[in-house]
């Protein structure tokens, strides 16, 4: 004991008299530590993956997947690259994390302000429902679903017809295939009617600016909205037919053609993480309005706003700028925990690439590497986005 | 006030409000007795096999049998006394800690962290001194996820700590290696993370060397959630004031002497919260370690339903399975909330 | 001169707790009142009941003519013709002091925003802080903060003002600015109802002071009077432990 604090002394002493060595030292130390891990690690992997005959390089993206892909979003057969496959994998992760993140948000600002109503029951309820869906790990959450999902859904020549053109059975929901006629015509229309409405509103805020006139935006909008895309779509011969998924026989197996189908993975993932998600996003726009403080809306009040006009101009602005960071950091969640679809086969883009792709060809290291990549990218873009954001938005302070 | 006064200003007061009630109350009507009847009215509890559930209710025979399982995995059913008795001494030691005096709480807080670790591995493991060895390859079920979970918590929270220091650090190189090291384990998901331990990190040792599974699944989940932890802790240190620095400096504290004794104390006290989420996400974290083959309570849950004899039982397994991680995070966010609430007031 | 205040037999209850016993008060249009009284006394519950942001249970409350019950467009139009200073302010924080200024006349009135600015920026000069105007409120100290909560009121140009402790929340430097502003819009002929401990200003401004107690004015006289001339004992007792 006595040995150690007196060779500590002398140690402190020697870095008082120099101080630079206190701060170069460690820092060259840590470098020399992180090059002799990263040079073993290197090492072996090297000799690794030579006993084993793979090559490193990231040549084998152009070569043919052979493998099928149950869900996808473009075209893709077995013929098609391990990159397209790739992309395949990517958008369906964010089809499934899009789909996810919209109901979260709803369902979340949903029950988050149920949770604030006066109504005892249901702000009881909607604090059970966060909850109850809050500490059930998300994987259970998943497979249960998954599993109710697949059991009420028949066999395929037994499918529940819902409306009579949707078809549910156990490979999927089919619904009718949009064709579109003079798409074209449809886009330029409603691309035109959008920037109408942004004139409309930027017209209208300078006319109150004026003169004070207020112009009902909101109604106005939506007018002009359906009024434009009527026009075009009447005259710009804008045709928009169904195909029906029809029932086929192929050599037994009965399977619908000419519709689109979405796959009870799909459904049940999206529906998990909306539901796990929802908890999470209750809570920050709760802790959001929470933390408004109850004199704002009194000096509102007192001159003379009514509680529509407190509620845009007062509570909304400054509730958001609390709710929106830690929403956003929400989504990021969202994104990485369907990553779990693994567990369920949905195929994104771990099953696809760091899954079947990696198992295939065996190119662990460059594979595992581009899906983090993958994920690091889209974390660190929405992390920048939302410190652009805060900073633009931030209240100014002495 | 009394019940009819209360009810009409709390779930009456107006159109709207009553319409809410309403609504509600019809779908409780409409969903709980069903979900009461299935739980226990028409439910089986007794029995041994599948045929003995009749009622048309939950079955949950089929817990019963596999209950074992369930708790221990496929750890073989003559050595779970090793798994119990570690637990006994665990909780013995934690009940003791609150009824003896200081002196003597000094001493279970050294066996807890510094010999009670190793001993329970052992106890768990074996291996010599007439303990057989058992496989880390069998362990499972609620055993594992508590393994898993109180050992990563172990680790991950002073690596976190020395991560958020290291990355308010003036030094360069440490400071951008712990940024670096923070927003890489935290921009990716857990899953990538366990099958990059599971597949790739073989790759990276010298041939033939064998670093056991679970060894590799917890080092993958500690590294993980230190980097949450790590953003959590920085929010403490940097909520403590510029004062506090310069008064521990100004009595000739060093960085080490005054963050261990001045700044970790307070800070840690503030993120209480954060810290106490974060561990309980790393709970509902550990499920995931059956999509490399380890099978805690989920992943036992998994394998019983496809068991030939109980197929279509997966429901019941399901809801115990949530039901068991349900009572763990829910217990742990109110005694954290408790924590919080006790720490206050005393400051 | 006109009754532009008038308050009958008003009680207020807080759960069970009565915490305004059957006040009676009737304020002149141009006339000056400090209510003072121990904290708990209901004298913030007594104003704050004046523009409806607290309920009376029993009583009538009548503001320039219009009766203050549950009907909202009475509300929003007593609300119009009366202005509130806070203790803690109250500015909206995400706009700068001017679009605090002009964003009940803008939204309420109607008013152009070249007309509302130009009216806040004549309220601003008169509050002193208008250079002050494209700044934010976490910019500025707490008696440039208040200046601007009584300049946000001032803009929508009422009859009545009412203050709620404006300088209880400020360091003592910065209250005399506050006062000052305050003097002055008494000088110019505002009716003001002010609840506050500072009795200089009540000397120096008010035309009436009011002491409440648990509830009920206790004693009401002309300024004069009730320094120099207390009746009761509770007042006696109050001043005793206030002006030492």
């Amino acid at each position: 004991m006595k040995f150690l604090k007196k060779n500590i002394k002398k140690l402190n002493l020697f870095l008082e008299n120099y101080p630079k060595v206190g701060i170069y030292f460690p820092q060259f130390l840590i470098i020399l530590l992180l090059g002799i891990i990263i040079s073993y690690f290197s090492m072996n992997a090297s000799t690794n993956m030579a006993a084993r005959g793979i090559e490193t390089g990231f040549g084998f993206l152009a070569n043919k997947a052979s493998f099928d892909i149950q869900f996808s979003l473009i075209d893709f057969d077995s013929n098609d690259s391990y990159a397209r496959a790739y992309l395949v994998g990517l958008l369906n992760t964010l089809l499934v994390s899009g789909i996810g993140i919209f109901f979260a948000t709803v369902i979340g600002f949903f029950v988050g302000v149920t949770r604030l109503s006066s109504n005892i029951l249901a702000s009881k309820v909607a604090e059970a429902y966060i909850e109850i869906f809050r500490n059930i790990p998300l994987l259970l959450q998943i497979f249960f679903w998954y599993f109710a999902i697949l059991r009420l859904l028949p066999s395929s020549d037994n499918s529940l017809i819902l409306f009579n053109f949707v078809f549910a059975n156990i490979k999927g929901i089919y619904v009718p295939r949009f064709v579109w006629e003079n798409l074209n015509h449809f886009a330029y229309g409603f691309l035109f009617s959008i920037l109408a409405i942004y004139l409309f509103v930027s017209f209208s805020k300078k006319k109150q600016e004026k003169t004070g006139v207020q112009v009902p935006t909101f109604t106005t909008s939506i007018f002009i909205f359906f009024t434009i895309n009527l026009i075009v779509i009447y005259f710009g011969n804008v045709g928009l037919s169904l195909s029906y998924p029809i029932l086929e026989t192929n050599r037994g197996l009965y399977n619908y053609m000419g519709g689109v189908s979405v796959i009870p993975e799909l459904i049940a993932l999206a529906f998990s993480l909306s539901l796990y998600t929802s908890t999470f996003i209750a809570e920050c726009v709760r802790a959001g309005i929470l933390g408004i403080d109850k004199g704002q809306k009194e000096a509102a009040a007192s001159i003379g706003l009514s509680k529509s006009q407190i509620l845009k101009l007062i509570v909304i602005p400054q509730a958001l700028r609390i709710i929106i960071p830690p929403v956003t950091n929400q989504y990021l969640n969202l994104t990485k925990n369907s990553s779990l679809a693994a567990a369920i086969a949905y195929p994104d883009i771990v099953l696809v690439f760091a899954g079947t792709a990696l198992m295939q060809t065996g190119k662990a290291i460059e594979i595992v590497s581009i899906t983090m990549l993958t994920y690091l990218t889209l974390s660190v873009s929405i992390s920048l986005i939302m410190n652009w954001y805060n900073k633009k938005n931030s209240i100014a302070e002495r | 006030m009394n019940f009819t006064n209360w009810s009409r200003k709390n779930l009456f007061a107006n159109w709207k409000d009553s319409l809410l009630t309403i609504t509600i109350l019809y779908l409780f009507y409409v969903s709980i007795p069903p979900l009461l009847n299935w739980v226990f009215l028409d439910a089986t509890f007794f029995g041994d096999s599948k045929k003995d559930c009749t009622g048309g209710g939950a079955c949950w025979v089929f817990i019963n049998v596999w209950i074992k399982r369930f708790t221990y995995g496929m750890y073989p059913n003559d050595q779970i006394w090793r798994i119990n008795l570690a637990f006994v001494i665990f909780f013995i030691s934690i009940g003791s800690y609150f009824f003896v005096s200081s002196k003597i709480k000094k001493y279970i807080f050294i066996f807890l962290t510094l010999v009670f670790p190793f001993l329970a591995i052992f106890l768990f493991h074996g291996g010599s001194l007439g303990l057989e060895e058992v496989e880390t390859r069998v362990w499972g079920g609620l055993f594992l996820t508590l393994f898993i979970s109180v050992f990563s918590i172990i680790f991950c929270f002073p690596i976190g700590v020395l991560l958020a220091m290291g990355r308010r650090s003036n030094l360069p190189v440490i400071k951008y290696f712990s940024i670096g090291f923070i927003e890489l384990w935290r921009g990716v998901p857990l899953i990538t993370v366990l099958f990059m331990a599971a597949v790739m990190f073989p790759v990276f040792l010298p041939s033939g060397t064998n670093l056991d599974k679970l060894i590799r699944v917890i080092i993958a989940i500690t590294l993980f959630e230190s980097a949450y932890i790590a953003e959590v802790v920085r929010g403490g240190l940097q909520a403590i004031p510029r004062g506090q620095y310069d008064a521990a400096n100004s009595i000739g504290m060093g960085y080490w002497k005054s963050h261990l004794l001045i700044i970790l104390p307070q800070a840690l006290k503030i993120v209480i919260p954060g810290v106490a989420n974060t561990f309980i996400a790393l709970f509902k974290d550990t499920p995931l370690i059956l999509v490399v083959g380890l099978m805690e309570l989920l992943g036992m849950v998994n394998m019983a339903k496809t068991n030939p004899a109980w197929l279509g039982l997966a429901t019941e397994g399901y809801v115990f399975a949530a039901f068991v991680y349900f009572i763990f995070c829910f217990s742990m966010s109110r005694y954290s909330l408790s924590l919080e609430n006790k720490l206050k007031t005393t400051n | 001169m006109s009754k532009i205040i008038e308050l009958k037999s008003v009680n207020k209850w807080f759960g069970d707790f009565q915490v305004l016993k059957d006040i009676n008060l009737t304020v002149s249009s141009k006339e000056k009142i400090v209510i003072c009284g121990p904290s708990g006394s209901g004298k913030s519950t007594l104003i704050r009941c004046i523009n409806r942001l607290e309920e009376h249970q029993k009583g009538d409350i009548v503001v320039d003519g219009i009766t203050l019950d549950a009907n909202t467009k009475n509300i929003e139009k007593i609300r119009s013709e009366v202005g509130m200073v806070f203790q803690q302010f109250n500015l909206f924080p995400h706009l700068s002091i001017l679009d605090n200024c002009t964003l009940a006349p803008i939204w309420v009135k109607k008013k152009s925003k070249k007309d509302a600015e130009e009216l806040a920026n004549q309220y601003l000069e008169k509050v002193q802080i208008v250079d002050q105007a494209k700044k934010f409120p976490g910019q500025l100290s707490g008696g440039q903060q208040q200046r601007a909560a009584i300049a946000r009121a001032l803009c929508m140009e009422p009859n009545i003002m009412l203050f709620d402790e404006p300088t209880s929340a400020l360091d003592p430097e910065m209250i005399k600015e506050v006062l000052d502003v305050m003097v002055d819009l008494a000088k110019g002929g505002m009716t003001m109802c002010v609840v506050t401990h500072e009795m200089g200003f009540a000397k120096e401004v008010a035309d009436r002071v009011i002491f409440m107690d648990e509830g009920s004015i206790v004693e009401e006289k002309p300024t004069d009077q009730f320094f120099n001339n207390p009746e009761n004992e509770r007042t006696k007792l109050f001043l005793s432990q206030i002006l030492n």
